[in-house]
Parts: structure tokens; sequence; C-alpha cells
């Protein structure tokens, strides 16, 4: 029996339907201190002084600031920017700039009360317009942390022959991740045992990595663990590396134990959100409606500090062409500076933000041509043997027409369309169904996985059970069950005979951060090479034969470790020699393979009250070979929930650079009431270097709803609508600016 | 939890003495808390002493008498949403009951408590306002009863004095003959703070109005009654130019502002094309 491509039930689903699985507020270590972070009430200025008023006993406290950090104070990760707390410099509201640590949870917010900073204050910049202006200069010497330009053909002269010239600027907003579980961390740190952590994350050896440094240990002196991860969603991609740093301090002063969990109101204010965008893009056409030059410019809001802006603009600059091909490319992109917490990695990492532009350009095109949206998309989409955007020449066979197909069946699109039209005259409610196509690449951009150079291993136990260590973690999204089903198979033996070990450095190997599908397609691969070479040192020390049971693959596990020893297989991550990226000229191979897919939303917008419910939604994909299609679907239905979110509710309301609504009540999420029927169908084109086959699919679902329900309501109201979230709010102001 | 909870009592009064006593001394009564838990989690409540009054017999419950009906202040959204007589009589309670937060407040969530509290943005003050209700509040002193368009002073202001609890809601059903309307427009379909809501109720003889009553809440510092809208309609036949002419009128009633939820454009269109589906409706 094979377990790739069944629906086999989560590895810990048992422990947490139970109640059972350890979170990491769910531990409590003797002797424990409760941390507390002390934060910027303003964007921008210079701190002069701390003062402690009275009100508290401070000498029963632990504070630490910057002057009490034993290593560097940098969170390292691409630039040495960010600090992990304030020296002089102020770079965003809700920075940190003082710790405090206590036995006693409570009187902390007592004592945080108690805090007052003198701070000089200096002009901010918020918005791009301003940043772009440089007054002032708040980040390096142009407020930008990373550009990126993409040429290819002519695109000056394809503008001067073209048939008709069309032009669109796009903007999407922040959005905040809102896993179920806020960060938290618990650190034991002092110069003997070093520092250890344990924490709810999704890359232990990213914190690791900040660690070093922190401290000035060695790296062997540091340590971190997972614990059980409620949702991270790129929300505990790079930020678990300051609250950890946060902890670890605490606990080098206090000689005890601390820990730091966020209430879900200092983690909206204080953590990354998804990067703003603004995305201007010019078009040219020739007689027969086919593109022919694309001009693209991309701009994205990174915050105050560098993080991970310039590999979230990387991602959304190779997407931002989308599934189409043109001859003629010219893309700009940058990512600049505000005084805002560091926006961050948040699913789909920059290519929901170019994806939507240039569906929304894509739609705008086709009604200003007055053609059928899917034939002309289907006119432009890019062919095997046609180079995208990003320079990348498709060499594998691709199933685009069919995923479309499949969704304009599924939904009954046509029909839909033109009854719509009708049904919409008499009624105050105009229903409208939309479209959205698009592809995702998977893993690590361009060499990033090469640079990764992955390690997973497997190691037999004395009983017989193999165990997969890897340092990707299980946040909900399926690791633990689809390694087992790729080790099952791998080594034809039972999905009950795995388990996965805990992700912890001192025993895992780093195979890379657990972040853009790369788990399953990488590493799900690397998981099915170890075990392999694992069943190769059982077959070479004669214990096993090529063809073999299960049960005589068990004893031959116990013999050898009995006679020979420990038995380990591990596998290194090598770039298949398909995959050129050349780094210096910024085109190539940007992904190894690409997701397709086409993603239809109906819709009813009431014009009385601007609300807009998305009444039905179709997501068709290709993504190589689905592994488990029950975790698969669920996937998809809770990205799109998530899409939903992003496109018509998730608003985050920035004031003088803080997140003024960070509050559930008032950060508005889709309920379940808000969230329709999802009907989720997959299309197979297995990948021979994915684990299992597979390719990438959770970020799909974040990248197709807001484009296909803009589609929708336009369709619906005949209006233009170019930016998300689209709020009834705004939905007015644009209807009354038509109505003008 | 951002509060400092030592700095906080918390007391059960099982009798209104007892509670009379609780307040005499400066507490604050606590029903279900779902408004006060809010606050004390951001830090936002001030430190006090509280007292529960959730075992206060005369507190509780829907009585009804062949005139009236009596809604103790203790009474949940989910009595009101489940109670025959209020669904057949009062169907605008019912609805509203029904959008509040989601299941969990509406079990726990008061009447009284979403009147004490006194926000333009409850729900269920613009149905009380249509439906005439009046407002029974007790102290050391005794029950004293006012029109419960007289109780809501201002933004977060009413009528209750130090001493006084409310006791209780009492409702005339004389409404059998009557459109009710009702349309709450939140951020979202469950656990949404209203943006606007409007609650209406109108007896139409032959086209013509003969009795009307507006109310909309999240539009001014209270819910208000729209009685120079009521004013204008009573009396008329309903045409596109009467109901564009209320539209109009609505607007002086209201006094819509931007806040963190909407924007005060965006509430007075709403409410003014609210108005127009409920007239529509009836005409
Ligand atoms: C998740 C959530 C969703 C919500 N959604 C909605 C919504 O959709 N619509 C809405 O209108 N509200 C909503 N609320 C607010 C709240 O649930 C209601 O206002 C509720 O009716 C308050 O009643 P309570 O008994 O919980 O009041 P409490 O929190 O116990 O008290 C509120 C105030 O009233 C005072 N008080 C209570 N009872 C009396 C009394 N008998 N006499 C004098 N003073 C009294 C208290 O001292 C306090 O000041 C929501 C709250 C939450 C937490």
């Amino acid at each position: 029996m094979t377990w790739v491509g069944k629906s086999a039930l989560r590895k810990e689903g048992d422990s947490k339907l139970r109640g059972q699985a350890k979170y990491i507020d769910d531990i409590s270590l003797s002797g424990m201190m409760h941390g507390i972070t002390v934060r910027s009430p303003i964007a921008r200025g210079l701190l002069k002084k701390i003062e402690y008023l009275p009100g508290v006993n401070w000498d029963e406290f632990i504070t630490v600031t910057a002057k009490d950090i034993p290593g560097n104070n940098y969170v390292a990760l691409i630039k040495k920017d960010q600090p992990y707390l304030v020296d002089e410099k102020i770079n965003h509201p809700e920075e940190p700039i003082l710790l405090l640590a206590h036995s006693n949870k409570h009187i902390l917010e007592k004592a945080r009360s108690l805090i007052k900073f003198h701070i000089e204050s200096l002009p901010p910049v918020f918005t791009l317009e301003e940043a772009i202006k440089q007054d002032p200069i708040i980040w390096g010497t142009n407020n930008t942390f990373k550009s990126y330009a993409i040429d290819r053909g002519d695109v000056e002269s394809a503008f001067k022959d073209a048939h008709i010239l069309l032009e669109g600027t796009y903007e999407t907003g922040a959005q905040e991740q809102l896993y179920i579980e806020p960060n938290g961390v618990i650190a034991i740190a002092n110069e003997k045992e070093g520092v250890t952590i344990w924490g709810s994350m999704q890359c232990p050896y990213y914190v690791h990595k900040a660690l070093v440094p922190l401290f000035n240990l060695p790296p062997e002196k540091i340590r971190v663990v997972q614990a059980e991860t409620g949702g991270g969603f790129g929300g505990k991609e790079e930020y678990p590396s300051v609250i950890s740093g946060h902890a670890a301090l605490l606990s080098w002063k206090a000689k005890r134990p601390v820990k730091i969990i966020y209430d879900r109101m200092e983690d909206m204010v204080a953590t990354t959100k998804r990067h703003p965008s603004k995305t201007r893009i010019k078009t040219a056409f020739d007689k027969n409606h086919k593109l022919i030059a694309l001009d693209i410019d991309f701009t994205i809001d990174g915050g105050a500090y560098a993080t991970l802006s310039s590999v979230v603009l990387s991602r959304g600059t190779l997407h931002a062409s989308g599934p189409y091909f043109s001859s003629n490319i010219k893309i700009r992109s940058r990512a600049l500076a505000t005084n805002t917490p560091p926006h961050g990695a948040f699913r789909g990492f920059g290519a929901p933000q170019s994806l939507f532009a240039i569906e929304k350009h894509m739609e705008f095109c086709a009604r200003e041509l007055k053609l059928d949206p899917v034939k002309f998309r289907k006119l432009n989409f890019i062919k095997h043997g046609e180079i995208l955007g990003c320079g990348q020449l498709v060499k594998e066979k691709i199933k685009l027409n069919s995923v479309v197909e499949k969704a304009l069946i599924e939904s009954d699109f046509h029909k839909k369309r033109k009854a719509f039209v009708k049904t919409n005259k008499n009624s105050p409610i105009k229903k409208g169904i939309g479209l959205a196509v698009f592809m995702h690449g998977a893993g690590f951009t361009g060499s990033g996985e090469t640079f990764l150079a992955s390690i997973a291993a497997v190691k037999a136990t004395p009983e017989g059970k193999i165990e997969i260590l890897t340092s990707n973690t299980e946040i909900g999204q399926g690791t633990n069950t689809i390694f087992s089903q790729m080790a099952a198979d791998a080594l034809n033996i039972d999905f009950s005979d795995i388990e996965v070990v805990q992700p912890d450095t001192a025993h895992v190997p780093n195979s890379g951060p657990t972040v853009a599908s790369r788990t399953c397609m990488i590493v799900g691969k690397l998981v099915e090479q170890a075990s392999k070479d694992l069943k190769q040192k059982l077959i070479s020390a004669q214990l096993l034969k090529e063809k073999y049971t299960r049960k005589e693959f068990i004893s031959a596990c116990k013999k050898y470790i009995k006679e020979i020893g420990e038995l380990k297989g591990s596998s290194q991550y090598k770039a298949p020699s398909h995959i050129v990226w050349d780094e210096q000229k910024y085109q190539g191979d940007a992904y190894g393979t690409y997701a397709w897919a086409a993603y239809v939303a109906e819709t009813s917008t009431d014009t009385r009250t601007f609300e807009t419910t998305v009444d039905k939604f179709w997501a068709v994909q290709e993504v190589g070979k689905v592994i488990n299609p029950l975790l698969a679907k669920g996937q998809i239905i809770g990205g799109v929930a998530q899409g939903i979110g992003y496109a018509l509710y998730e608003e985050v309301i920035w004031k003088e650079g803080r997140m003024a609504n960070n509050k559930m009540s008032n950060y508005i999420m889709p309920t379940t009431l808000d969230v329709p029927e999802i009907e989720v169908h997959f299309l197979e084109l297995p990948y021979s270097y994915g684990g299992g086959g597979s390719k990438g699919l959770g970020e799909l679902p974040l990248d197709g709803p807001s484009p296909a329900i803009l589609n929708a309501m336009e369709h619906a109201l005949k209006i233009t609508l170019r930016q998300i979230p689209m709020t009834p709010e705004k939905l007015m102001a644009q209807m009354e600016e038509i109505n003008k | 939890m951002r509060a400092y909870l030592p700095d906080y009592s918390f007391h059960r009064a099982k009798t209104l003495t007892e509670a009379f006593s609780q307040l005499e001394a400066g507490a604050k009564p606590f029903a279900g808390g779902t408004d006060i838990m809010v606050l004390l989690d951001a830090g936002a409540l001030p430190p006090d002493n509280y007292f529960d009054i959730l075992a206060i017999k005369e507190l509780q419950g829907i009585r009804s008498t062949k005139k009236a009906l009596s809604l103790g202040a203790l009474t949940t959204y989910s009595e009101i949403r489940n109670h025959k007589l209020i669904q057949s009589n009062f169907p605008i309670l019912c609805a509203s009951a029904r959008e509040v937060g989601a299941i969990a407040i509406q079990n726990r969530g008061t009447i009284g408590g979403n009147i004490a509290n006194s926000s333009p943005a409850a729900d269920l003050p613009p149905g009380l306002l249509v439906y005439e209700a009046q407002i029974n509040l007790i102290s050391k002193r005794g029950l004293r009863t006012l029109d419960y368009t007289k109780f809501h002073l201002g933004y977060k202001k009413n009528e209750l004095q130090k001493d006084e609890l409310i006791h209780s809601i009492t409702l005339k059903p004389e409404f059998q003959k009557h459109h009710h309307f009702w349309r709450k427009v939140g951020s979202r379909r469950s656990q949404a703070i209203s943006k606007t809501m409007i609650a209406a109720l109108a007896k139409v003889n032959r086209k013509r109005i003969e009795d009307i009553r507006i109310a909309l809440g999240s539009v001014a510092p209270t819910a208000v009654r729209c009685l120079e809208v009521e004013t204008f309609l009573k009396g008329k036949i309903l045409s596109p130019s009467t109901i564009l002419e209320a539209k109009k009128i609505l607007s002086r009633d209201l006094h819509p502002i931007d806040d963190i939820r909407s924007t005060g454009k965006y509430r007075l269109i709403v409410s003014q094309n609210m108005l127009e589906e409920f007239l529509c409706g009836i005409g």
C-alpha cells in the first residue's frame, strides 16, 4: 500500500483534539519569571532617559536595556540594522526599549505604566510617497532597502508600435497573520549552560542564527526547540528571533527561566504584517490584442528595518508579469523604509501583491478592449517553450488551459456572467462572477535553495521505528503527516512506523526554514532520499533484500542497531541541473517549478449598504502530486478564507505609523458566516524533483481570491476597482466618484 | 490580561438589599460582564470594587401580563430571541438580539448591561425607542419609571443615579398591525459592532401612513428617534419624491462621526438608504 495520495490522519491530531498538546503557555518551569516588553510610544526620535516612577518596588524587577546586551545589539537576519533594544534611535512605534521581568505576571502590567521615556521626537516617514521624496531620510542613503530591475526586449519601441496602450495603478494594504496562538517563548540563559529557547515558531535555525551574535556565544551553546505551534502564516518566520532574544536577555540577567507571551493586542500592534504595495502597470497590445510590452513599477512598504523585505520584494518582482507572455518586459521594483513596525513574511510573500496588480490589470484591459476576459487571457497565456517575466524558459508541460476550463465548467462561469447582467437590472443587490489566473513558484527563489543546502535525516530506533529529523516545523499545515507518508512509501513500511522528532537544534539537522511551501516540495524530497539512504545501508549490510516485507524491514533495523550501531540515512539538497539562476543579472530559473491556478468568485454587492459578500468560490489548481487530499483541501479552504479577508475585510488602520485597530473586534477578519462554500479541485502533474511528486500549494489561496473577488464586483457594478481591502466605505466613495 | 487584578475586588450580591449596600459603598454592578471584561483585559477598566448581580431574583426573567411584558434587567439576548411573545409582538428585539456578537455573548450579555453601558453602538436601544418602552430603575428609595426615550442623555451618559440599578423594561404589545423593520450594518455577519442600524415601525392604511416610528443607532452620541422624519411622513402617501424628501430630512436627525469602524459619510448615506429600503417595503 502506498501512503502518498491518501488522506492519512494528522500525526499530532489526537493530542491536539484531546487538549494534550503542549503549547508554550502550557509550559511552566520552576523558578520561572514572566517578562514584558516596554515599547516606544512614538514613531521616530531619540531616547534621552528612562524614568522609573514610584508605585512598585523596583528592586523586585529585572530590567534590561540595550546596555545589558552581552554581545551585539542587532537581530541577525539579512542586514544588521534592527536592534534588539533601542539604544538611542527610535525608528517605529512600539519599538522595544526596555524589558522587565518579575515572578508575578500581573504586577508587570502595573510596572509598565510606571515607566516614562524621555524622547526627543524626529520627523517621521509614513507613506511610500514620503519615503520616495526622501524628506527626511530615515534609512540608508535613500530610504531604499532593495531594488530590482528586469529588462528584456525593447519596451520603448514596442510602446511606439502599439495598437493600444493601457495603464493602471493598483494598491494593496497591510494584513495581519492572525495565527490562533500569539508569539511566545521560554528562555533559559546563563554563562554556564548557554542559551536554550522553547517557543512557538516556524524556523528554529533562524532563531539560532540570531542568538549567536546577541550573546557572542559559540553556536553549540545555543539551543532552540520548537514547542507546539498554533499557526504561523509567515508571522512566525522572522519575528520569533526578536522575542526569543528578549526572553533570553532577561533570563541571562535574572539567572532564572523567563517566559514572554504576547497578548493579542501586543502581537497585533508590534509584530510583522504583510507589506502594503503599490504597482503601476503599463501595457501595449498589437491589433490582435496580443500583449507586446509590459512595463511594471512595483513598490512595497518595508517598515522601519530591512528584515526580509528584499526577499519579499524579489518574489513579488518575479511573479509580477503573472502567467502571461510578453517579449518586451521592463520591471522596476523597490522596498522602501517607513517609520512603522517592520513588515514581514506572510503566506505568499510578495506574490499576492504583484499578482493582484497584474490580474486586475488584465481584467481592465479586457474590458477596455471589449473582449471576453477569458478569451483575452488565453490569448496571452504563457506557453511551453516561452519565457516568463523573470527570464525563465518554460521547459515543463503546463496545464494552464485545463485548469481554467475546469474552473469555468465547475462554476458555470459563462452562463452566470450573462444571467447576472439581466437579474441585476431590477435588484438593489448586484451579483457578479469573476476569474483570476495565476501561478506560484514554490521553494526559495533563484539560488536560495543552493545556499541553504538543507539536510534532512531519518534514523531507526532500537524498536525498529523510523524517526524523521528535520528542522521543519508542524504549524498546523501538516508537516508531520506528509513527511511520514513520504517516508513510509520510500521505505515501503507503514505510516504508523514513522515518528517525526520535535525540531530541536541540538538534535535535528538544518533543513532550512518552514516557509514558501518548501517543506513538502524540497524537504519532502530530502526525507525520501534520506529514507532511501537508510534502506540502502540495510541492503549493503545484507540485512535486507531489494524486496521485503514490513516485518523484515523492522527486524533488519533492530539487527543493524544491535550488531553495527546507529542506523541513520541523510540527504543534502543539490539543485537539479535544469535550474540555472543568474543572481548578477537577476534572471533565469527563478523557481524549480510552478503551481498553476484559476480561481472563480461569485459575489453579491448590496448597493444600499455597499457590503459585498462572496456567495461561492471555486479554487482549481495544478499542484503536482497531491500528497494528502484532505490536508491539501484544508489548506486551500483556509487560505481562501484568509484571501477573502485580504480582499474585502481586513484593513490595518494606521495612525502615526501605529496600528490603531489592534483588536479582533476592530480588525475585521471574516467569520464562518462571511465565508461561503469553497469548492476545491486539484489537477495533478507530478514534479519529479518534489517530495512525493509535489509542487507547492500553500500560497495559492492568498494569490487568487482578491483579484477574482474584485473582478466579480466589477462585473456586477460595471466599475473599475484597483485597491484592497475594498471595504464598503471605499466602495461607496468609488461609486460616488463615478456617479458624479 | 493587562489589568493588575489585586487592584480590583469582586463580590456577589444575592439580594437587592445586599446590592443596595454595595452601591452605597461605591461598588459597581457586574451583570454578564461582556462589556466590563473587554475593558479589564485591555487594562482600560479603572481599578474599582464590583459586585455580581446575576443571582438577584427580582432582576431576572421575562414576565407577561395581558397588558404588558416585563423584561428583567438580567434578561439575556438568548432569552429574548427564544421568547414566543417577544417574537410575535416585538420582532425587532428578536432580530437585533439574534445579531448581537455571537451565541456565547448572547447567552451571557444582558439587556440591562446593554442599556446601562450606554454605547451609541448598542443594538437593543433603537428597538426599545420605537416600541416606546419604559424603563424601571430601583434603589433603596424605591422603584421609579421613566420613558425610555428620556433615559439616554449623551455619549455614555444616562439617567441612572449612583444608588440605582436598572430593574426592568416594560413593553406594551400594541403593534400587531404595524410593519416592523430592523437592519444592522456591521463590518461582518457576526461579532460585529454596528456602523449604523435602523429600527422602524409603521402602520399603513390604504397606502397612507397612519403611524410611523424610526430610530437609528451608531449615528449620534445616543440612539435617536428621528422625529422630524416621522412628522414629515405621518399622514402621507408614499411616493418616490416623499421618500427622497424623507432621506434628506433624516440627515438633520443624525450626527454621525468618523471613527475606527467607519466614516460619518458612510453612516449617513447608508442610514438614508436603509430608511428608503424600509419605506419601499411598506408602500
Ligand atoms: C465579543 C463581543 C461581542 C459583542 N457584540 C455586541 C453587539 O453585537 N451588539 C451590542 O449591542 N453589544 C455587543 N457587545 C457588548 C455587550 O455584550 C452588550 O452590551 C451586553 O448587553 C452587556 O451586558 P452585560 O450584562 O454583559 O454587561 P456588563 O459588562 O456586566 O455591564 C456593562 C455595564 O452596565 C452596568 N450594568 C449592568 N447591569 C446593570 C444593571 N442592572 N443596572 C445598572 N447597571 C448595570 C455595569 O456596571 C457596566 O457598567 C459585545 C461584547 C463582546 C465581548
